[in-house]
């Protein structure tokens, strides 16, 4: 993957250090971090979430020509601190009203993070996608999820080595199910490339990065912050329940949307599997992972039920985002480029 | 095995032992099964390590769970 183009003071800044084009000024960035204006929006910014998403992606995949050794650069983490402590608060501040209703309610934790997902406010782009969306509008969505489903379930495998006992081999299945059960071709992330394809959309990992903004790469960093710290695991399977637990139903309407807009099968096959696997998927996690977890004293109860809204509050900040887009007449990405190639008769003579 | 009244019948063939976990108000997860046989006899093969059945019967993908019984329950 290539670095992407920087987008403000903070992302430019690690971008130019990463490519080697200037050294890293920590110090200065630190101070643009602590010193951000009032006005920022902390979940949708886009400078920051390029910024942090671009330090998140050295622990994945990497960039094309940047020495991997900066993965561990003490610099680089340091500013990473930073920006996720401004993130991290803001997450808190916004998911505080709906923890405390969880955690004030009576009964069964598994069912009360169902009913948490049940009940929480965000509008349905699932539903728009079943029954109005362009074509256009629908290539828009695939984009979107490209930056999250070419590495489908990876932040979540970053608790396995921090827990143990039955919670892990919950989390064991449920990965193996996510990574194919053995067959390369059923790899989720597999299948949702194949689905790009089928759209005629670029399969490339990282391809559209440039493209989308900032509040889909803050999806995707909210994950890699709940990954990445052992502190965290608790809420990384928060999340990773909430996350199940909202997919089953939408993905139903998305593939009844494909099939309105008479795209290929392979585009609805790939929500055909999660409308099955995450049936599934979100008994695994809310029962058997997140309760387990914290029946077995290996997380709070409290940290769960934080990791479940913040998945929410990031789904329905973008959704609301996509859909007052569209709603409007705009597109949701950046640039005007056209998404597909031009077809063949076009250019020809 | 067979399981109690209508429910479907799961079927393994290579020597596991299958197991079955009602979730309440939700589906059966069942593990270790090769097939899954519906009340008309007719045999669902899987390949999933685990499998979610329906058990309230308004599924679009009978016999496995799609997720309608949340649906129902909040409208009760």
């Amino acid at each position: 993957m290539q670095l992407p183009e920087a987008r403000g003071p903070l992302s430019s800044g690690v971008i130019d250090a990463l490519s080697g084009r200037a050294p890293l000024d920590v110090d200065a960035l630190t101070h643009l971090v602590g010193d951000l204006p009032d006005s920022t929006d902390l979940l949708t910014d886009d400078d920051l979430h390029l910024c942090l998403w671009v330090m998140y992606e050295l622990h994945y995949r990497g960039f094309d020509g940047v020495d991997p050794d900066l993965e561990w650069d003490p610099d680089l983490l340091r500013l990473r601190r930073e920006l996720e402590a401004r993130f991290e608060a803001a997450l808190r501040r916004e998911a505080e009203p709906h923890v405390r209703n969880v955690m004030a309610a009576e009964g069964d934790l598994a069912e009360r993070l169902f009913d948490l997902t049940a009940r929480f406010e965000g509008p349905s782009v699932a539903r728009f996608v079943h029954r109005e969306a362009t074509l256009e509008q629908f290539l828009e969505l695939m984009v979107h999820r490209s930056i999250y489903h070419l590495k489908e379930s990876d932040p979540h495998s970053w608790v396995i080595p921090r827990i143990s006992g039955g919670p892990k081999t919950a989390l064991v299945e449920l990965q193996y199910d996510e990574y194919g059960g053995g067959r390369p071709e059923r790899l989720h992330a597999t299948m949702f490339g194949d689905s790009l394809e089928g759209c005629e959309l670029d399969r490339e990992y990282g391809a559209y990065v440039d493209v989308v903004p900032g509040y889909t790469l803050a999806v995707n960093n909210a994950m890699s912050l709940l990954g990445l710290h052992r502190r965290l695991r608790g809420a990384g399977m928060g999340h990773l329940g909430a996350f199940e637990a909202t997919s089953s139903i939408p993905c139903r309407k998305y593939a009844g949307g494909v099939r309105r807009l008479g795209l290929p099968e392979v585009v609805a096959a790939y929500f055909d599997e999660h409308v099955e696997a995450d049936a599934v998927h979100e008994q695994l996690a809310f029962r058997d992972i997140c309760a387990g977890l914290v029946s077995s004293g290996q997380a709070a109860e409290e940290d769960v039920v934080l990791g479940a809204t913040v998945c929410l509050l990031m789904d329905a900040v973008a959704g609301e985002r996509m859909l007052a887009a569209w709603k409007e007449g705009h597109s949701t990405l950046r640039g005007d480029a056209p998404l597909r190639p031009a077809p063949v008769e076009a250019v020809a003579s | 095995m067979r399981l109690v009244g209508s429910t479907p019948e799961p079927v393994a063939h290579g020597g596991r032992d299958v197991e079955v976990t009602p979730c309440p108000d939700g589906p059966l997860l069942v593990r270790g099964a090769d097939a899954v046989r519906d009340e008309d006899g007719q045999l669902h093969p899987t390949t999933r390590p685990v499998v979610a059945v329906c058990t309230c019967d308004k599924s679009q993908r009978m016999p496995w769970c799609d997720g309608t019984h949340k649906v129902l329950r909040r409208r009760r």
